[in-house]
């Protein structure tokens, strides 16, 4: 599926980055603000799904550069992978740990297995979906 | 000990990158864990006799009661020395076995994934950990089985194994959470040191009904002794670690886990000697009736599983002092004659016993090795297998019932097993030299290594027995026991009764030896005959049935009509919520519409326009597109009522939905009205009980309250613990963070369905 309407590909190229750029800040400022991880993956995949509306899914798949089925694993060994520094310091799974990096100048970063998780969650959310829309735009050809 | 448990899942990822740096060595290499883990172990001896066991804590999933404990005490770490040690010699002789094979690595993955999963089960000091190593090392078992899996008997036989323990684990689970239930506990050493007396508990019958449905397939207990022979399919250094040594010995370790607590009941004590009796019997027989070599020793091993099974269920301290011997004399034989079989294999190119003899000349080492084992395993001094037959002999003459019929059981088996004992030591090496496929010569020093050194533990054992006793071995007898026993293991024991009936069943049991070869034909085409009897015909038959019923009801329930499985959906779901609804709580209606503003009617208003133009319509777009109004509004809604993060999420997963349902939908053909004007009656009826039970069910849910609300502790922890402010992301991330997790599994199976869905269908057409 593929169309050609010189309004939908020029909008596309424009929304696409601006809406992924979106999707990530909303991932990185939902700890405080309305947003997160599933929030953000939903966005993403909005983007990209307009992009295989306006390209059809083989572009689709070159911006993506990894096949979605892999960007969903990735989501889920980041989500295992905050599970780790807990399991090592022998309290129960998914206990929050925080790291606060010093930046040069006053303000310093803050990061968290909370946040590890949470681009877990929008990698798997992005990956799932894009799963879903590739592969059923791709049945019909 | 955390890291002891799980580095051999490290180490097996590190596995392939290892196998590219250290070629031809790798076995050796990767022996290294295992026998460092020994030592650890070793070094752990001194604190269990000390203390009787120590438990090591790790809190992991505390609020489901899931812990990562580990408890070692005389019995776990009996295991665990044999597990890490006879592991290590496996992984060294099967860096030889297999040298050169394609898949050498992906074979240690799974060897150190086993290895890791059989530790983690006899270490875990909780119930539902256990279960979850002892599934694991169901499931690698399968892998290594099927290791040669472009041969399609290798495949079967590993799918019939898999079949068969994990049917037999999920009885184990229903049973372990009985037990938790009666015990109150899920974990093991809670369990064992509470006074509870289980044996009177109502579920006492069901919980050991379901454990020893476990541990009898697991341990390949009669009737379903018959994977353990096909499971030979696997390469044999697989045979010598997983189904001789460690893996089919998972039942017998958690028999002897629990007795101190089940083994007070009548049931246990009975089963267990019944099946075990009969095992060893059965074992006994077909393994003196069979001529391939590593199929004798698999029903050996069945015999010896018997034996294991019996000795728990007679339950005396002397029985179960000859328990722990014989479970130690066993891995130590049988793992080295197994080796010793793969290496004769390797090297004549023939697993028949009937081709082989003679190869003493040509295979000076391995005949030793061979005939040191084998004499463990007829049970003849000085080695170690002699001092736990006639502790068994001893211990069966003082059981408390039925010990006359369990010696005569016991006679005839360890006699036909004396025999089995002359097949593998004394056929292949001495008389005339054999026909074999490939000129044999000695088999290389990584293969011998192993049993040479199983074997010399075993003569060392034997002549010394004093030293495993007091380092070990008496912890574990009175760990099995529940209370310390005084044992004394003494290679001499004078001329008493265990040692007339050793030598009436090394005197029977050198005549049926020489009688083998004119006895083979005949037995051979009796146990032809019976098979189709047998219990492995009614594994056949039960798998055709369960296809049968499962063509049956997919015609019934999944016979492509989609309207006719939302139906049933949800007019079960609906109708079980409505009657729970009705009798528990009532109808209670209290609407109060005053204080509503006319925008919230307005967004009332388009609910039910778009739901009725949904259902009315005649163009699919149109109803994808009104289903997607009425999300929007749901969205509206939420956002009305301040909640900005199920407001976004509600409206880019309706945007999503009708993206993806238009994608489906586009592939439909013209729609056509098929339906009778009944059956959409009937639809609608059944939309209406379900919408007026959801709202009935709502408005419920709005007065009452069963438990205290716990939003108030989000809204207060959430910033202070968790440094967030947003509570939906907190909850999402951190508070709730298992059940997010659970849910991007959900999400992943959900893509991967789509995936091959998608896909499959495609190579369907391409089918004649």
């Amino acid at each position: 599926m593929k169309n050609n309407t010189l309004i939908l590909h020029t909008a596309a190229l424009f929304i696409m980055p601006l809406q992924v750029m979106f999707s990530v800040f909303l991932m990185l400022r939902g700890h405080n603000e309305p947003g997160g991880g599933f929030i953000g993956g939903l966005v993403a995949a909005g983007a990209f799904v307009l992009y295989a509306f306006a390209f059809g899914s083989e572009a689709t798949r070159r911006i993506l550069r990894v096949d979605p089925r892999d960007l969903l694993s990735a989501g889920l060994l980041f989500a295992l992978a905050s599970t780790i520094p807990a399991f090592l310091a022998g309290q129960p799974m998914l206990t929050a740990h925080w790291w606060e990096v010093p930046l040069p100048g006053d303000g310093y970063l803050k990061l968290s297995t909370p946040l590890i998780f949470d681009i877990g969650v929008y990698a798997a959310v992005l990956g799932t979906i894009m799963t879903f829309v590739i592969n059923l735009m791709e049945s019909e050809e | 000990m955390l890291l002891a448990v799980l580095s051999g899942f490290l180490l097996a990822i590190c596995t392939p990158a290892l196998h590219r740096v250290a070629g031809h060595y790798i076995g050796w290499v990767l022996a290294v864990l295992p026998a460092s883990l020994a030592v650890y172990f070793i070094s752990l001896i001194p604190a269990v006799n000390a203390n009787g066991s120590v438990l090591i804590e790790y809190a992991w999933m505390p609020g489901l009661e899931i812990t990562l404990d580990f408890l070692v005490d005389g019995l776990s770490l009996t295991f665990a020395l044999l597990i890490s040690g006879i592991g290590t010699f496996v992984l060294i002789y099967a860096g030889a076995y297999l040298a050169g094979h394609k898949y050498l690595a992906r074979f240690f993955i799974i060897m150190l994934a086993f290895m890791a999963s059989m530790l983690g089960l006899v270490l875990s000091d909780n119930l539902v950990t256990l279960f979850v190593f002892w599934e694991l090392t169901s499931i690698t078992s399968y892998l290594l089985i099927g290791f040669n899996h472009e041969d399609m008997n290798a495949r079967k036989s590993a799918l019939q194994g898999l079949f068969v323990t994990v049917a037999g684990g999920l009885a184990l689970m229903a049973g372990l959470i009985l037990l938790a239930i009666m015990s109150g506990s899920y974990s093991i050493s809670e369990i064992l040191s509470s006074n509870t007396a289980l044996h009177e508990h109502a579920f006492y019958t069901a919980a050991v009904i379901c454990i020893l449905a476990g541990t009898f397939t697991k341990s390949a207990q009669v009737p379903f002794h018959f994977w353990l022979p096909n499971a030979m399919a696997a390469p044999t250094p697989v045979s010598a670690f997983l189904h001789s040594a460690t893996m089919v010995k998972a039942g017998i370790y958690l028999m002897a886990r629990l007795n101190p607590s089940l083994g007070q009941g009548e049931l246990w004590s009975l089963a267990l000697m019944l099946f075990g009796s009969a095992t060893m019997l059965t074992g006994a027989y077909l393994a003196f009736s069979n001529t391939g070599i590593k199929k004798v020793l698999a029903y050996s091993t069945i015999m010896a599983l018997g034996m294991l099974t019996m000795l728990i269920g007679v339950g005396t301290e002397l029985a179960l002092t000859a328990f722990i011997c014989v479970l130690v004399a066993h891995s130590l034989y049988k793992g080295a004659l197994f080796m010793i079989a793969g290496a004769l294999d390797h090297e004549t190119g023939t697993k028949d016993i009937t081709l082989m003899g003679g190869l003493r000349k040509t295979m000076p080492v391995t005949a030793v090795i061979a005939c040191l084992a084998a004499l463990s395993l007829a049970g003849l001094p000085p080695l170690f297998g002699f001092i736990a037959k006639e502790l068994v002999f001893e211990s069966l003459l003082g059981a408390p019932t039925w010990s006359a019929v369990l010696i005569t059981v016991t006679v005839v088996a360890a006699l036909l097993v004396v025999s089995v004992a002359g097949l593998v030591a004394i056929k292949p090496f001495f008389g005339k030299v054999g026909n074999t496929p490939k000129r044999p010569h000695e088999a290389p020093f990584g293969m011998l290594v192993g049993p040479a050194v199983l074997a010399t533990i075993a003569l060392v054992f034997g002549l010394a027995p004093s030293l495993p006793e007091s380092a070990l071995l008496q912890a574990a007898i009175g760990s099995v026991n529940g209370a310390a026993v005084e044992t004394k293991l003494a290679l001499w024991h004078g001329v008493n009764i265990p040692l007339m009936l050793s030598a009436v069943c090394l005197l029977f049991g050198l005549i049926l030896l020489a009688l083998w070869s004119r006895l083979n034909p005949t037995l051979q085409a009796i146990n032809t005959a019976c098979a189709r009897f047998g219990p492995e015909a009614g594994y056949f038959r039960i798998m055709e049935g369960i296809t049968t019923v499962a063509a049956w009801q997919t015609r019934v329930l999944q016979n492509g009509v989609l309207g006719l499985y939302l139906l049933i959906l949800v007019a079960v779901t609906f109708g079980l919520t409505g009657y729970t609804l009705l009798v528990k709580h009532g109808v209670n209606l209290t609407l109060d519409l005053s204080g509503s503003h006319f925008y919230e009617w307005g967004i009332a208003l388009l609910l039910l326009a778009s739901v009725v133009f949904a259902s009315v319509t005649r163009s699919r777009l149109g109803a994808v597109a009104s289903t997607g109004v009425l999300g929007f509004s749901v969205a509206l809604i939420f956002i009305h009522f301040s909640a900005p993060d199920l407001g976004i999420t509600q409206l880019l997963v309706e945007t999503l939905t009708v993206i993806l349902l238009v994608l489906v939908l586009i592939k439909l053909p013209e729609f056509v009205r098929l339906s009778s004007p009944f059956e959409r009656f009937r639809d609608l009826a059944v939309a209406i009980f379900a919408g007026v039970v959801m709202t009935l069910m709502i408005l419920s849910a709005l007065d009452v309250q069963y438990f205290e609300s716990i939003s108030s502790y989000y809204i207060e922890n959430s910033a202070t613990l968790a440094y967030g402010r947003n509570i939906v992301n907190v909850i999402l991330v951190d508070f709730r963070a298992l059940d997010t997790l659970g849910e991007i599994f959900v999400l992943a199976l959900a893509a991967l369905g789509v995936f091959s869905m998608t896909k499959l269908k495609a190579e369907d057409q391409h089918k004649p």
